[in-house]
């Protein structure tokens, strides 16, 4: 249905405030450690497309997440990653973009036997 | 002049508002009312508004008057005997700077909402209803302002309110859910405000504050708070006699109405849940549990409201239910959310005390020792390691509420909710299917929507690193923001105490 508006050309004047192009260069992605909810939502990153996955196990995961207890305990060959719903192996030396990664995309990785402190999912 | 005094209520009352209406003659009267007909609303008879402010308007002036009087002399007194060394803790205060930079804001917004409403509804009786509303609005921000410059003084976080609520990640949540209200139309703006906040949610707004501030030695916010609450009572009238009046006019109103019921009280739930947390975690003398209050003023008077007004077709708003499961969980949820951004909040967070989370146990038996105080334990062994847990990145917002995702899936307090539209090629997140359906209803509204992380990353708000942002925000570092221990609130506050012990001998 068209939108309820005052101007009848309102839907094609407004301005999409997070298009891609708005973020010289960059994607917007969001990662999620499943279990982990001591970290309160998502956390979102503006990152170049053709970045390698492995700058992601390399840099940003552990710089952002490598503070919880669980963490050093993680098998990384074990981790199940799915992208915007799709289950994927994730191949360190291919970019973001050749795993499917777009902008706004989700990337949620679950560690399996970890589940948060005491079990909790925290 | 005589003659006018002689007059009963209700003739002045009709001079006041039938009799400063008049026919255009210049203009067509879709000109004079160029908001009046495109959202769909039809009205047959505005004769037929009962408006019920026709009573009680001759004592309207005194009683404001009169009012003021009082509120002013108690705060006199409040700045005069030094009354915030009479508040329980100096955690308290942090309740007030989420009031004062989150709600006093909305009383603002509310005034222009009303007054822009007050000129375009075609009607002349809400019309004068909706300008005195305005006015009462302004006279709400003008008494908060006031009382809480005195808290200005001795205390950080207060001072660019106005600046910050344009700005602030987290105020962009209550600021968006006004901007959206008032550029509906004005039938929208009514139902959004006028019914859904002012009629269904603003006791869970205004007696959990005014209770908390009771009970925890704040006078001056008890007083502007009942100066309100007998205006709060008047907005209520209005906001159900809107509602019927819109339902009664046209049968092909009701669909737009449960609409706007169903959006409203969704985005009010979402706002609310920063009630949620200041009640649960933020008195020191706790009133009662997040979960009783909304059980009290949501589930049994909001009940028999919608029960009442089943005979227009209405039915309660959708996801009533879900925003009831999630009683259990919003104030642990959203209270995790500041603790760990609380560098970048105007106000300080804490852990709660061995003896708070026991009261939480008591008032949450399903849920506080399965899901949440394993987590506030976790972050307690990480403070006393002397790695006070701030979370470094950015959250992912939900498009439609703005807040950070920490929401979990209804029935799975395990996973967080994530849900998904598609909007001329771009992706849009929410954190509910409440918010996912707003969107859904108005792609184009919202994806206009000003997320404060995008924002950041777009290079917006004052630079890349996240001080250059705060200091965007007039954050003053090391004060304004951080836990409680430490800053210099508590300093402050824990000198004072000793001084009075000191003298006391």
């Amino acid at each position: 249905m068209p939108i309820v508006a005052l101007d009848p050309g309102y839907a094609e004047k407004i301005d999409v405030r997070d298009r891609e192009e708005n973020f010289h260069g960059n994607i917007v992605v969001y990662i999620h450690w499943e279990d982990h909810l001591s970290f309160c939502a998502a956390m979102a990153f503006p990152l170049p497309p053709d970045m390698p996955f492995g700058a992601l196990l390399q840099e940003i995961i552990p710089t952002y997440y490598g503070m919880h207890p669980d963490f050093p305990r993680i098998d990384w060959p074990a981790v199940r990653w799915t992208i915007d719903g799709r289950e994927v192996t994730p191949d360190p030396a291919a970019s973001l973009r050749d795993h499917g990664v777009h902008h706004k995309s989700l990337i949620r990785f679950r560690t399996p036997g970890l589940t948060g402190f005491r079990g909790s999912g925290s | 002049m005589n003659a006018i005094g002689k007059l009963g209520l209700k003739q002045r009352y009709a001079l006041l508002t039938r009799g400063l209406d008049w026919e255009p003659s210049y203009q067509p009267r879709d000109k004079v009312f160029p908001y009046a007909a495109f959202e769909g609303i039809k009205v047959h008879d505005w004769s037929k508004w009962e408006d019920p402010f026709r009573l009680t308007m001759d004592a309207y002036w005194k009683f404001q008057a009169e009012k003021e009087r009082k509120l002013y002399a108690v705060l006199d007194s409040f700045a005069q005997n030094n009354g915030q060394l009479g508040l329980t803790d100096a955690r308290y205060v942090n309740a007030i700077k989420l009031f004062l930079t989150g709600v006093s804001p909305l009383e603002y917004q509310a005034h222009r909402g009303f007054a822009h409403t007050g000129r375009h509804l075609p009607g002349i009786g809400p019309r004068i209803a909706a300008q005195m509303q305005s006015l009462d609005e302004l006279r709400h921000v003008q008494t908060q302002v006031h009382t809480i410059s005195h808290y200005n003084k001795f205390f950080d976080g207060f001072h660019d309110w106005q600046h910050m609520h344009d700005r602030v990640w987290y105020l962009s949540v209550p600021k968006s859910f006004f901007d959206d209200a008032r550029t509906g139309g004005p039938f929208e703006f009514m139902i959004a405000i006028g019914f859904s906040f002012e009629y269904v949610l603003t006791n869970l707004l205004f007696v959990p504050f005014m209770s908390g501030a009771a009970y925890n030695g704040d006078l001056a916010t008890v007083t502007f708070g009942f100066s309100a609450q007998s205006d709060e009572s008047r907005h209520m009238t209005l906001g159900i006699e809107v509602i019927k009046f819109l339902l009664e006019q046209d049968p092909d109103n009701l669909p737009i109405v449960q609409k706007w019921v169903d959006k409203w009280f969704w985005r009010g739930h979402r706002v609310l849940g920063l009630v949620a947390m200041m009640m649960d975690y933020m008195l020191p003398r706790k009133i009662m549990s997040w979960r009783e209050a909304w059980d009290i003023y949501f589930t049994e008077a909001g009940g028999s409201l919608f029960e009442d007004l089943a005979r227009y077709g209405l039915r309660p708003p959708r996801y009533a239910d879900v925003a009831t499961a999630e009683a259990e969980h919003i104030s642990h949820q959203n209270w995790a959310i500041f603790y760990q951004y609380t560098h970048a909040a105007a106000f300080h967070t804490w852990l709660p005390s061995d003896e708070e989370m026991d009261w939480l146990s008591e008032k949450y038996p399903n849920t506080f020792d399965k899901y949440y105080r394993p987590r506030l334990e976790m972050w307690r062994e990480m403070e006393k390691e002397g790695k006070r847990f701030y979370n470094n990145g950015l959250p992912q917002l939900c498009t439609t509420c703005q807040i950070p995702m920490g929401y979990t899936e209804p029935g799975d307090p395990g996973t967080i909710c994530f849900r998904t539209s598609e909007f001329r090629g771009e992706t849009y997140h929410f954190c509910s299917d409440g918010c996912k359906d707003i969107f859904d209803d108005e792609p184009e509204k919202f994806a206009q929507s000003w997320l404060p992380v995008h924002q950041i990353f777009q290079g917006n708000c004052g630079g890349a690193s996240v001080e250059d942002v705060l200091r965007w925000y007039r954050m003053n570092l090391g004060a304004d923001n951080m836990d409680q221990a430490g800053s210099p609130d508590q300093r402050q506050w824990d000198a004072w105490m000793e001084a009075r012990r000191r003298v006391a001998g």
